[in-house]
């Protein structure tokens, strides 16, 4: 058969679709959002760390003209607390945040009332006539110290995890060296531009309540509010419009929304809440505040045989929806692309503490643990003299060993890695950026009394989760291409992506494809956008879909073109014979039209030129990376600038390499952040001191070097059709273990790094000694 | 009460056309919590998280005469609505006009730079200012103007502590006056902050002339960020009194420099590090100086 002549999108660095209103100014973000007779409401937040609410007096505020209601605990009394995502999980249900504090608060920032008004600057002022008076409890603020009550009967170790396998003690007990570090990794977050937004809207003529400015996961989301408000899935629908970012910790369901759309029921009128700054550097979830006390037994090469962590996860002052999951994927993935063949344990203590409440932000869980591992290779190395790109050597999965599987999970899956080279990528890099000749030029400027230096960090990333998405595609008469996903876009370039897939499958314009996405009245089935997921799972399910429509299309054309199905091909929405294809043609936009349900050529078959797709996934799929970092530290001040960075990661296939780079770089940015700038601090009382973009530090467009991408594609993943592995997480994943591995090395102290952030202030008390 | 619906707490806003009625409606005013609202840089930021709640908001901005930046008599006059950005380029001829456009870059950032004034800076008098440690150092004089009269206030009168000035509730900061720098005055600045634009932690400024045998003359060595209020620190030019530019006396007058600075300490930053940082940047300014291009 003759090659196709259609026009191949998947691999192209196309344009994104979405840019148009971005990039003009027409975008939809939920502030542009607004409903006629809406009201505004503001959230009264708690100033003291923790305490007993001894009273709330919103008399004043409510004698304020314009001020609708005043909310408070009581007024909502029905409504429980905000629920897991996955469901009831009794043995947390009680430290659940409720949707206004009742007895206690536990957070500055703490919800416990709200006020709705005619207009948001009324409902600003009124909120701060709300009088709240507040008997101040002590604080706990470090998940290391002795748990306090939570309540009676209940301490603040919500849970204790623990994963692994064999037997830790009896490894270390005949161990040829044992390593040991202690390791903290601060408290920082994904921090969107755009603030959260929600708009609650009652529809009664349908009796239909909506959530608008939902993001991430509509249609778990959809799930959870019915579940918490008790009425029927089909009466309850999220719409997504555009979102300026998400980081995970964006689209969950916090007070706010549920507050806005009970609201909106009960006071008969659409209900907008739009966050504010500080609200969001205090209120929105916080990540990443871990505690490691981390050992490795090994063998004299370096080779680790097996690991041992005790964790202390600061998971703030309430389990939100996540639940365990951080911590739970935490002790999973920590062994990253190493084998470790003798035995693994990891065990966290799930802490409360009176902080913003935590939950998921990019790569959850693998940011920390690629720095803990990637600390204690180096500190391998180290002690026995090795050079540690050869300890990473010897302990990475090798390609023979693919698939690997090991006892331990993510995501409540056992971990699989599908296929990669470890080995090959890490190769790949060190050639690239000439690893000797960089090391020797480095090590000459440090004689020359330069504080320069080098690091790596090794990871694998995980990507795909399951178990199953779906996608309806239809063509419509002129030959656009509805695309209806059940996925989401906080911002990826989601629609792109998906338009390039169908796009190639139909054999039509990438631009002719409308992708739908974030509406859960447009389809049924739907997850979202999150571990790194769309891609994967929803590409693979338009392409089911799109596979269908094709085959349906031919199946057409072959009756109108007089020909064979196998002898034609759809090129640039056209169909033509193979072996003429400037000869007669029908385009899918009148195939479509004659499958219209008027249509005389209907005959038996069903209307439309449509199908649904679906995409069961067997595992997730687990791409691979590695950092280098390089920078020069100001012994006189402590400050670190990053002179180079270099990302290699495998990505099995790369349906648009701009994006996926995109998506590397942004990570990065945010990595940096992690490493050296931001850290939501606390005082001694609890008081956030990270309240404005002045006191938490993402990094500017000065302080981010040129990032260098090697991008590769050398494994496909076996477990779906175009081997998709993710790539949204991977930017992000081994910043903070490069950087920290690069700063050892330009003040050559090995393992003078133990704390993320690495602040001026921490890095000058490492090298005067006094730390 | 002019109800306007905004994200600040309700204020009443004021647009005086002259100097004489800006003056007039501080009078008026200053006691109800009025504030002069220059380039609204600082102010408007702390308002919208409230922090900030003025009653009333005398807007400078359209006051005829208050934008002035020239030079005479030896002084550089810059009136109350001069931008920052102004000072990008040389303003001035001479060492002054280099010193204040090679400072004006670290004043936070360009768009923030063509709204944000200079005298708003002296009059808000944060530690970390970079124009309140450029008029310490220089011993600006500062012209206030009330219903009650005109004052000049020197430097070291008008800093009083943590964005504390001399200036009364009712006076109007009009303009700042610099002396202008001999051309052989040298100049180093030299400031630390965590991100480009960020307010400093800390910095020093200095200028001394080299006499015709090497020595160093007439120094001037003012500290910034590192204290309540930007301030010389004489004990540290007398070190460097007829010694040469040299790598010892440079340390030795750092030294000092950090020995008697008492530095802010607070929950992210300790004094401590504040007083290393001060060392090393009274250096590195001094450093600055010595190897500048002279014309
Ligand atoms: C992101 C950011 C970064 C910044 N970084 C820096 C930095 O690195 N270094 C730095 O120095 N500044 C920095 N600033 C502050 C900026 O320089 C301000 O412009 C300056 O501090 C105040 O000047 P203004 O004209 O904006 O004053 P406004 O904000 O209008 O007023 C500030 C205060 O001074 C009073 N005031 C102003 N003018 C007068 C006057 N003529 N007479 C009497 N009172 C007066 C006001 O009443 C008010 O209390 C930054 C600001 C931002 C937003």
């Amino acid at each position: 058969m003759t090659e196709s002549r259609a026009t191949k999108w998947i691999g192209m660095p196309v344009e994104r679709l979405e840019d148009p209103p971005l990039v003009t100014g027409r975008g939809r973000f939920a502030g542009d959002i607004n409903f006629p007779r809406q009201l505004h409401m503001r959230m009264v937040r708690s100033n003291h760390a923790h305490g007993r609410i001894v009273s709330i007096d919103a008399s004043e505020a409510r004698a304020i003209p314009g001020v609708v209601a005043v909310w408070t605990a009581h007024d909502i009394a029905d409504i429980g607390p905000i629920d897991f995502r996955e469901g009831s999980i009794e043995k947390l249900a009680p430290y659940r945040q409720p949707v206004l504090a009742t007895e206690k608060v536990r957070y500055v920032g703490d919800p416990v009332a709200a006020v709705f008004a005619e207009d948001p600057y009324i409902a600003e002022d009124a909120a701060e006539l709300v009088a709240v008076e507040i008997e101040p409890l002590p604080p706990l603020l470090d998940a290391r110290a002795e748990p306090g009550e939570f309540s009676p009967g209940k301490n603040t170790e919500a849970a204790y995890l623990t994963q692994g396998y064999g037997d830790v003690e009896s490894v270390f007990a005949t161990a040829h060296t044992i390593v040991e570090l202690d390791l903290t990794s601060g408290r920082h977050s994904g921090v969107p531009l755009e603030t959260r937004g929600a708009l609650g809207r009652y529809d009664a003529s349908r009796d239909v309540l909506e959530l608008h400015g939902a993001s991430k996961v509509p249609h778990r989301n959809k799930e959870l509010i019915a579940r918490m408000l008790g009425r029927p899935p089909s009466s309850v629908s999220c719409f997504e419009s555009h979102v300026g970012g998400g980081f995970g910790i964006r689209g969950e369901i916090y007070p706010e929304d549920i507050l806005v759309c009970v609201a909106a029921m009960r006071l008969d009128r659409p209900v907008k809440w739009i966050e504010d700054r500080r609200e969001h550097l205090i209120a929105a979830n916080h990540s990443r505040n871990q505690h490691h006390k981390v050992r490795a037994a090994c063998t004299e090469q370096g080779e680790i045989l097996a690991l041992d962590d005790v964790i202390h996860h600061d998971n703030g002052a309430y389990v939100r929806t996540h639940a365990t999951r951080v911590a739970m994927m935490t002790c999973g993935v920590l062994p990253g692309p190493y084998r470790v063949p003798g035995a693994y344990r990891a065990v966290c203590h799930f802490r409360l503490t009176n902080k913003t409440p935590a939950a998921t932000y990019r790569a959850p869980g693998r940011f920390e643990t690629t720095f803990v591992r990637e600390r204690l290779v180096d500190a391998i190395a180290h002690k026995l003299s090795l050079d540690p790109m050869d300890v990473r050597r010897i302990n990475a999965v090798r390609v023979d060993e693919m698939p690997f599987k090991r006892p331990l999970e993510a995501l409540g899956e056992e971990i699989h890695f599908d296929s990669g080279d470890y080995h090959k990528l890490l190769d790949k890099l060190l050639d690239f950026v000439k690893w000797d000749e960089l090391n020797a030029e480095l090590a000459k400027r440090r004689e020359n009394g330069e504080m320069v230096g080098a690091g790596l960090a090794m990871f694998v990333e995980k990507a795909g989760l399951g178990p199953v998405d779906g996608v309806r595609i239809q063509v419509d008469t002129s030959g656009y291409v509805e695309v209806i996903t059940g996925g989401s876009s906080i911002g990826q370039g989601f629609e792109t992506v998906m338009a390039q897939v169908a796009a190639e499958t139909l054999g039509a314009d990438y631009k002719k494809m409308r992708v739908i996405r974030g509406n859960t009245e447009r389809i049924e089935h739907g997850i979202g956008a999150h571990a790194s997921r769309a891609t994967v799972m929803t590409a693979s399910a338009t392409r089911e879909a799109a596979l269908k429509v094709r085959e349906k299309a031919l199946s057409v054309a072959a009756e109108l073109l007089q020909a064979p199905a196998d002898a034609l091909d759809i090129v640039d929405g056209e169909v033509v014979r193979r072996d003429n294809p400037g000869g007669p043609s029908i385009s899918l936009g009148k195939i479509a039209a004659a499958l219209s349900n008027t249509s005389k050529s209907l005959g038996e078959r069903d209307p439309g030129l449509s199908a649904d797709g679906f995409f069961h996934a067997e595992h997730q799929v687990y791409p691979y990376g590695n950092h280098l970092a390089v920078v020069k530290v100001d012994p006189a001040t402590g400050g670190v600038a990053v002179e180079r960075y270099i990302v290699a990661y495998d990505i099995g296939r790369a349906i648009n390499p701009m994006l996926v780079k995109g998506q590397i770089a942004g990570g990065f940015a945010q990595g940096l952040g992690g490493a050296l700038y931001e850290e939501f601090t606390y005082n001694a009382n609890g008081d956030p001191l990270a309240v404005t973009f002045a006191d938490y530090l993402l990094p500017t467009v000065k302080e981010i070097c040129d990032i260098e991408i090697l991008l590769t594609e050398d494994h496909p993943s076996p477990l779906n059709p175009l081997g998709i592995k993710g790539a949204g997480e991977s930017g992000v994943n081994g910043v903070g273990g490069a950087i920290a591995s690069a700063i050892d090395n330009a003040i050559g102290i090995p393992g003078a790094i133990t704390q993320l952030p690495v602040t001026p202030q921490r890095l000058k008390a490492i090298l005067d000694g006094k730390r | 009460m002019l109800a306007a619906a905004m994200k600040p707490a309700p204020f009443q806003y004021h647009a005086p056309r002259t100097v004489e009625e800006a003056v007039a409606l501080l009078a008026e005013y200053a006691s109800d919590d009025g504030r002069v609202l220059a380039g609204g840089q600082s102010l408007v930021p702390t308002m919208a998280f409230r922090l900030a709640r003025p009653s009333h908001l005398i807007d400078i901005n359209g006051v005829a005469g208050l934008d002035r930046l020239d030079a005479q008599d030896g002084r550089l006059f810059v009136g109350a609505t001069v931008r920052h950005a102004a000072f990008e380029q040389p303003a001035v001829e001479g060492p002054l006009g280099v010193l204040l456009s090679e400072v004006a870059q670290h004043v936070a950032h360009h768009p923030i730079r063509t709204r944000g004034t200079f005298c708003g800076s002296i009059a808000h008098a944060d530690p970390a200012s970079e124009w309140c440690a450029v008029a310490a150092c220089l011993d600006a004089e500062m012209m206030a103007i009330s219903t009650r009269g005109v004052r000049l206030i020197s430097a070291p009168d008008y800093f009083k502590g943590l964005m504390t000035t001399a200036l009364e509730d009712d006076e109007l900061l009009a303009e700042v006056r610099l002396p202008m720098l001999k051309p052989d005055v040298r100049f180093g600045f030299s400031e630390f902050s965590r991100r480009s634009g960020d307010f400093a932690i800390a910095m020093a400024v200095v200028v001394y002339r080299l006499q015709d045998d090497g020595v160093i003359a007439e120094s001037r060595i003012a500290v910034g960020g590192a204290e309540a209020s930007p301030r010389r620190i004489v004990e540290a030019e007398y070190a460097l009194k007829g010694r040469q530019p040299s790598p010892d006396a440079f340390m030795l007058a750092a030294e000092i420099a950090a020995k008697k600075v008492d530095p802010l300490d607070d929950e992210n930053i300790s004094a401590g590090y504040r007083r290393d940082l001060v060392l090393a940047l009274t250096r590195r300014a001094l450093e600055q100086a010595r190897d500048r291009a002279m014309p």
